[in-house]
C-alpha cells in the first residue's frame, strides 16, 4: 500500500459519497419525469441529508446500543468498499486481496447491522421489514456466489480486480456466455439488494407493502441522514461493480492523475446511464408479490449455474 | 507419554472427585479438569509444533492388543480446540451448578466425558479406540438424561440420543472390525497400510458403514433426530461440549477413515456429499424457523457440519480426480471450520446457556431486551451469531471464504460430474449462508434486543462472573482468528497434511491468507481495520452534526400506525420472523396448522372464537423415523402373543430353534 493508491481509495471513496444520493437523485427524476411529473431537482437526496443532518437525534425508548450503532455501520461498510472496489481505476489499496467475496460479506454486515436495530425498536414494522428483507437476502445468496463463481471460471480467482481487469484486457471475455450468463443473474441480485422494483418499491410510502422503507422507519434526523447515504453510497457502489464487469472500458489501469480522472469520468456516465436504464425499467413494471419473489431469484440463480457449466465445458 | 499418563490419572481422579461432598464438589472437580484440559492443551500444542506424531504402546492394560497411543498433529488438532471449548465449559459449569447439574452423578459424569473427548483423537488402535468412545458416548448419555426426573423431554432425548448413538458405534464397530481382521492387527497404521488390499467393493461397504456410523455423531441428516433433542435438554456446559467437541469427533471418524482406507473412488464422495448438501441445508432451513434457541443452536449444528462434509467431499472429489493442490486446500479448509464451529457454536451454547439461567426460558418468544439487562452475554452471544453467519472479520468469514476458494480451484479442467457437484457444493453452501444469517439475526434479534415479552425477561439479571467469562474466551477467540486467521493456519496445513501427505500450498501473513500458487487473497484485519477507522470518523462527524440539534438524544414512542404502542406483543416474534421463509419453504417444511373457528350461534357472519397452532416438527424425524418407531411397536405387540409366559413354551421354542440350526449346520 503506497501513498498513490491511498490517494485513488480516497478518490473513489469521494466520488461514492458524492456520486451516491446523486444517482438517486437522478433516478428519481428521471422517473417522475417519465411518470409526467416534474419530480425533485437531482440534487434532492443531497438537500434531504443536508436538511436531516442538522436535526435531533432521537430513539426508540427501550432501544439498546445496536440502534445509534447500525447506520455507523451501515456507511463504514460501504466506505470500506468504495475505497477498496475497483470502481474508477484497478489500482486502489491492497489490490492483491480485494476478494470479490469478501466484498459481497462486508457489504453484507451493513445489510445485517441495520436489520438487527429494526428488531432493537421493538415495533411491528421494524420486524417486518428485517424479515422481509432477510428472507429476500438470504434467497439473493445463492444466485450471488453462483454468479461470482462462474465470473471466476477464466482466471480461476475471485480476486475482483483480476477478474475486472481481465474483462478490460480482453474483451472477448466479456462476451463469452458464461459472463452473460452470470452478468443476467446479477441483474436480478443488483435489482434485490438494492430495493428497486420489482422486489422493493423505493416510493412506496405504505407500511404493509414496503421492505425497506419499514426497516428504518424508526431512524430520523442524523441518523436518518446516514442511513440514506449508506443505502446511496451501496446503490452506487453495486452498479460501479455492475457496469465494470459488463463494460470496464474507461477505468483507470495505472495510478496517473490523469487516467484516474478519466476512470471516474467514466464510471460516473456509465453509473448514469445504467440508473436510466433502471429507472425506465422500473417505470414500466410492477411490484411483484412477496411470494412471488422466490421465483425471480430463483431464475437468477439458473443463469449463474448454468453460466457455471457453460464456461466449465466450453473449456 | 508420561504428561498423557498424568492426564488419565488426573481425569480419573476428577472423575472420582465428583464423589466429593457437595459444597466443594464442582470447585473440586472443575479444578483438577482445568489442570487435564490445560494440559491437554499444552500437549496437543507440542505435538503440532514439533509435527511428530506421539506414538506408544502399552500391552496388558486392554484385551486384544493393550492400549496404543497415536496423538498425530491432525488428532492434536481436534484435541486442541476439544481443550479450549471444554476450559470454557468448565469455567461456565462454577457459575451454572446454581441452576443445575451439581449432582455427584453429573460431575463425574462430566470430568469423564471431558477426559475421554480430549483422549479419542489420540487412540491409535481399534480397542483403545471403541473403548474411549463408548465411554464418551455413555458418559454424555448420563449428561442428556440428567433432567430426566423434572422433564419428560429430557427422558425422551436420552432415550433417541442413546438409541442413534450406540446404532452409530455398530456401524463403526463392525466396519473397524473387518479392517482389523483384514490387516491382522488392530493398530490403524497396519490397516491403513493394509487396506488397499482388499477388493473395491468390500472397500465401499466399510467406507459407508463407517461414514454412516460416524454421521450419526456429526449429526449429518437424517441421523440428526437426536441433535436438537439432546443439545437442548442437556445442561448448557454439556451441550455446549455436544456441540462443540463431540460433533467434531464424527467429523475426525470421517477423516480417520479416510487416512484408513484411502482416497477411494469419486463416489463415496459424491454421496457423502449429498449427505452433506442435504444437511447443510435441512440444518439451516430449521434452525431460521425454530424458536426454541437451543434447538435452534442444534440445527445449525447440524448445518455446519453439512458444510464440514461438503469441504470433506470436495477434499476427496479432486483427489479422486488427481487435483492435489485443491483437495489439500479443501481439507484446510474444512479443519478451519471445524476449528471455528467449536469456537463460535460452544460461545452461542455458553450463552444461551447463561440466559436460560437468568430467565428459565429458551423460548424465542419469550425474551427480548436481554441486551440492556445482560450486556456481557449479549456481546458473546453476538459475536458468536455474527460468526456463524460467516460475516468478518470473525472466524467463520475466513473459513467459508478458503472453502469458497478451494471449491473455485477445484473446477480447474475438472471432469463433468465433479463440476456440477462443485457449483451445487457453491450453491448449497450460499444459500446456507444466506439462512443462516436469517436464523442468527432472529435469535439475536428477537432474544436480544427490542422489548422484554415475559416477566423473567424483563427482570433478567446479568449471570455471575464465571458464566461471564466462559463464552468471552471463546468469543474472543472467535475475533481473534477472524481477524488474523494466519495464527492457526500452520497448525490447520500440519493437520491436514497428516491425511493428504502434500500442503496447500496455503500462505500467511499474520492477518490473512494468500493462495501461494493459485491466485486469490484475502486480508480479513485490513478490512477490520478500515472498518473500525470508518466507524469512528463517521460517530465523530455524527457527534459533530449533533451539537447544532442539541447533543441530547430525544427518546420517543416507536411509530404504532397512529396508535400509541405500550405493548411488546406488538412486535416480531421469531414466529413471525420465519413466516415468510416458511411459506417460501413450504413444500420441504410442511408445517402442520390448525385454525378451529368457531361462530357464534346467532349468525355464523360473527366469529365467536378463533383457536390456532402451528407446528414445526421434524419432517425426517415425522416421515421417516415415526412410520419406523410404529412398525416396531406394532411387531412388539405382536410378539407378546407367543410370548404368553409359559415356560414349557419357551423351551418348546428353544428346542425348535435348536432343532433348525442343527438342520441348517449340517
Amino acid at each position: 500500500m503506497n501513498l498513490a493508491s491511498l490517494l485513488t481509495g480516497a478518490t473513489q471513496l469521494a466520488l461514492v459519497v458524492l456520486g451516491g444520493p446523486l444517482l438517486l437523485g437522478l433516478m428519481r427524476t428521471v422517473r417522475s419525469r417519465l411518470e409526467g411529473r416534474d419530480g425533485p431537482p437531482v440534487s434532492q437526496p443531497w438537500r434531504d441529508i443536508a436538511k436531516l443532518a442538522h436535526k435531533q437525534r432521537t430513539r426508540p425508548n427501550e432501544s439498546s446500543w445496536i440502534f445509534p450503532a447500525a447506520p455507523l455501520v451501515l456507511v463504514a461498510t460501504a466506505a470500506t468498499v468504495a475505497v477498496l472496489a475497483p470502481l474508477a481505476t484497478l489500482t486502489p489499496p491492497l489490490s492483491a486481496s480485494t476478494d470479490f467475496i469478501a466484498v459481497i460479506f462486508v457489504l453484507l454486515v451493513g445489510s445485517v447491522s441495520l436489520a438487527l436495530a429494526a428488531l432493537d425498536t421493538g415495533t411491528a414494522f421494524g420486524g417486518m421489514g428485517a424479515s422481509r428483507a432477510l428472507t429476500i437476502g438470504a434467497l439473493v445468496e445463492p444466485a450471488l456466489l453462483v454468479a461470482v463463481l462462474a465470473l471466476s471460471l477464466p482466471l480461476h480467482s475471485t480476486n475482483l480486480i483480476a477478474i475486472v481487469a481481465e474483462g478490460s484486457a480482453h474483451a472477448s471475455v466479456l462476451v463469452g456466455p458464461s459472463h452473460l450468463l452470470a452478468l443476467g443473474s446479477f441483474v436480478v441480485v443488483i435489482l434485490a439488494e438494492s430495493g428497486r422494483l420489482p422486489v422493493d418499491n423505493p416510493s412506496t410510502h405504505l407500511e404493509l407493502t414496503m421492505i425497506y422503507e419499514a426497516l428504518i422507519l424508526e431512524y430520523s434526523g442524523p441518523d436518518l441522514a446516514l442511513v440514506t447515504l449508506g443505502e446511496s453510497m451501496r446503490l452506487a457502489i453495486w452498479f460501479g461493480l455492475f457496469v465494470n464487469l459488463v463494460a470496464p472500458w474507461g477505468i483507470a489501469t495505472h495510478a496517473g492523475a490523469l487516467a484516474i480522472l478519466l476512470g471516474v469520468l467514466a464510471v460516473a456516465l456509465k453509473v448514469a446511464l445504467a440508473g436510466v436504464a433502471v429507472a425506465l425499467f422500473e417505470v414500466t413494471t410492477a411490484k411483484l408479490r412477496l411470494f412471488r419473489l422466490p421465483e425471480l431469484l430463483a431464475g437468477g440463480f439458473i443463469l449463474a449455474l448454468l453460466g457455471v457449466v457453460t464456461g466449465a465445458v466450453m473449456r | 507419554m508420561i504428561a498423557l499418563a498424568l492426564l488419565v490419572v488426573l481425569g480419573g481422579l476428577a472423575t472420582l472427585a465428583g464423589l466429593a461432598p457437595r459444597p466443594y464438589r464442582v470447585q473440586l472437580v472443575a479444578s483438577l479438569l482445568v489442570l487435564v484440559e490445560i494440559l491437554a492443551a499444552a500437549l496437543s500444542v507440542h505435538v503440532l509444533a514439533s509435527d511428530h506424531a506421539l506414538l506408544g504402546h502399552e500391552s496388558g492394560l486392554l484385551p486384544f492388543s493393550g492400549v496404543r497411543v497415536d496423538l498425530s498433529p491432525l488428532g492434536a488438532l481436534f484435541t486442541l480446540s476439544t481443550a479450549v471449548v471444554a476450559l470454557a465449559a468448565t469455567i461456565h459449569w462454577l457459575g451454572y451448578r446454581r441452576h443445575a447439574m451439581s449432582s455427584a452423578s453429573a460431575s463425574s459424569a462430566f470430568a469423564l466425558f471431558v477426559t475421554t473427548l480430549l483422549l479419542v483423537p489420540a487412540a491409535g488402535d481399534i480397542v483403545t479406540f471403541l473403548v474411549l468412545w463408548e465411554v464418551m458416548a455413555l458418559t454424555s448419555l448420563v449428561l442428556v438424561a440428567h433432567d430426566h426426573a423434572q422433564r419428560d423431554e429430557a427422558r425422551q432425548a436420552a432415550w433417541w440420543y442413546g438409541a442413534m448413538t450406540q446404532g452409530g458405534a455398530a456401524l463403526i464397530t463392525l466396519g473397524l472390525v473387518v479392517l482389523g481382521a483384514h490387516a491382522k492387527n488392530p493398530g490403524f497404521s497396519a490397516i491403513a497400510a493394509s487396506a488397499h488390499h482388499l477388493p473395491g467393493a468390500a472397500r465401499g461397504a466399510i467406507f459407508l458403514a463407517l461414514v454412516a456410523g460416524f454421521a450419526a455423531k456429526a449429526g449429518l441428516v437424517p441421523a440428526h433426530v437426536w441433535l436438537p433433542r439432546a443439545h437442548a435438554e442437556a445442561p448448557a456446559p454439556a451441550s455446549a461440549l455436544l456441540s462443540g467437541a463431540m460433533v467434531n469427533l464424527g467429523i475426525y471418524g470421517i477423516v480417520l477413515t479416510r487416512t484408513l482406507l484411502g482416497v477411494g473412488p469419486a463416489w463415496w464422495w459424491l454421496v457423502a456429499g449429498f449427505f452433506g448438501v442435504i444437511s447443510a441445508l435441512y440444518g439451516s432451513l430449521y434452525a431460521a424457523t425454530s424458536t426454541d434457541l437451543k434447538r435452534l443452536l442444534a440445527y445449525s449444528t447440524s448445518d455446519n457440519m453439512g458444510l464440514v462434509v461438503i469441504g470433506l467431499s470436495a477434499s476427496g472429489l479432486f483427489s479422486a480426480a488427481h487435483h492435489p493442490i485443491a483437495s489439500s486446500l479443501a481439507l484446510v479448509a474444512t479443519l478451519f471450520l471445524l476449528t471455528a464451529h467449536a469456537l463460535y457454536k460452544s460461545t452461542l451454547f455458553l450463552g444461551a446457556g447463561s440466559v436460560q439461567y437468568a430467565t428459565h426460558e429458551r423460548n424465542l418468544d419469550q425474551l427480548g431486551g436481554l441486551a440492556r439487562t445482560m450486556p456481557v452475554t449479549t456481546v458473546t452471544v453476538v459475536i458468536g451469531g455474527l460468526a456463524v453467519a460467516a460475516l468478518p472479520p470473525l472466524n467463520g468469514f475466513s473459513a467459508e471464504w478458503l472453502l469458497v476458494q478451494s471449491l473455485v480451484h477445484g473446477l480447474t479442467g475438472a471432469d463433468p460430474v465433479t463440476t456440477v457437484a462443485t457449483a451445487i457444493f457453491v450453491a448449497a453452501l450460499a444459500l446456507t449462508g444466506g439462512l443462516t444469517i436469517v436464523a442468527f439475526v432472529k435469535a439475536i434479534g428477537v432474544g436480544f434486543f427490542g422489548r422484554a415479552r415475559s416477566e423473567p425477561a424483563q427482570h433478567a439479571r446479568e449471570v455471575p462472573v464465571s458464566m461471564r467469562l466462559a463464552p468471552a474466551i471463546t468469543a474472543g477467540a472467535c475475533v481473534i482468528f477472524g481477524v488474523a486467521p494466519g495464527l492457526a493456519l500452520r497448525a490447520v496445513e500440519r493437520a491436514s497434511a497428516v491425511v493428504t501427505a502434500n500442503r496447500s500450498g496455503l500462505g500467511a501473513s499474520i492477518s490473512g491468507f494468500h493462495l501461494g500458487a493459485l491466485r486469490g487473497a484475502v486480508d480479513p484485519l485490513a478490512l477490520a481495520l478500515g472498518a473500525v477507522v470508518a466507524t469512528v470518523l463517521v460517530a465523530g462527524l455524527r457527534r459533530g452534526l449533533g451539537l447544532k440539534g442539541g447533543a441530547k438524544v430525544r427518546r420517543f414512542e416507536p411509530w404504532g400506525s397512529g396508535r400509541i404502542v405500550t405493548s411488546a406483543r406488538m412486535q416480531y416474534t421469531a414466529t413471525s420472523f420465519a413466516e415468510p421463509l416458511q411459506r417460501v419453504f413450504d413444500d420441504v417444511l410442511a408445517p402442520q396448522h390448525d385454525l378451529d373457528v368457531s361462530h357464534a350461534i346467532e349468525s355464523r357472519y360473527y366469529v365467536e372464537r378463533v383457536a390456532y397452532a402451528s407446528a414445526n416438527d421434524d419432517v425426517v424425524e415425522r416421515r421417516l423415523y415415526r412410520p419406523v418407531l410404529a412398525l416396531a411397536t406394532w411387531w412388539g405387540m405382536r410378539a407378546r402373543g407367543i410370548a404368553n409366559g409359559s415356560v414349557h413354551r419357551y423351551l418348546a421354542y428353544g428346542f425348535v430353534v435348536l432343532v433348525i440350526a442343527v438342520v441348517v449346520v449340517s
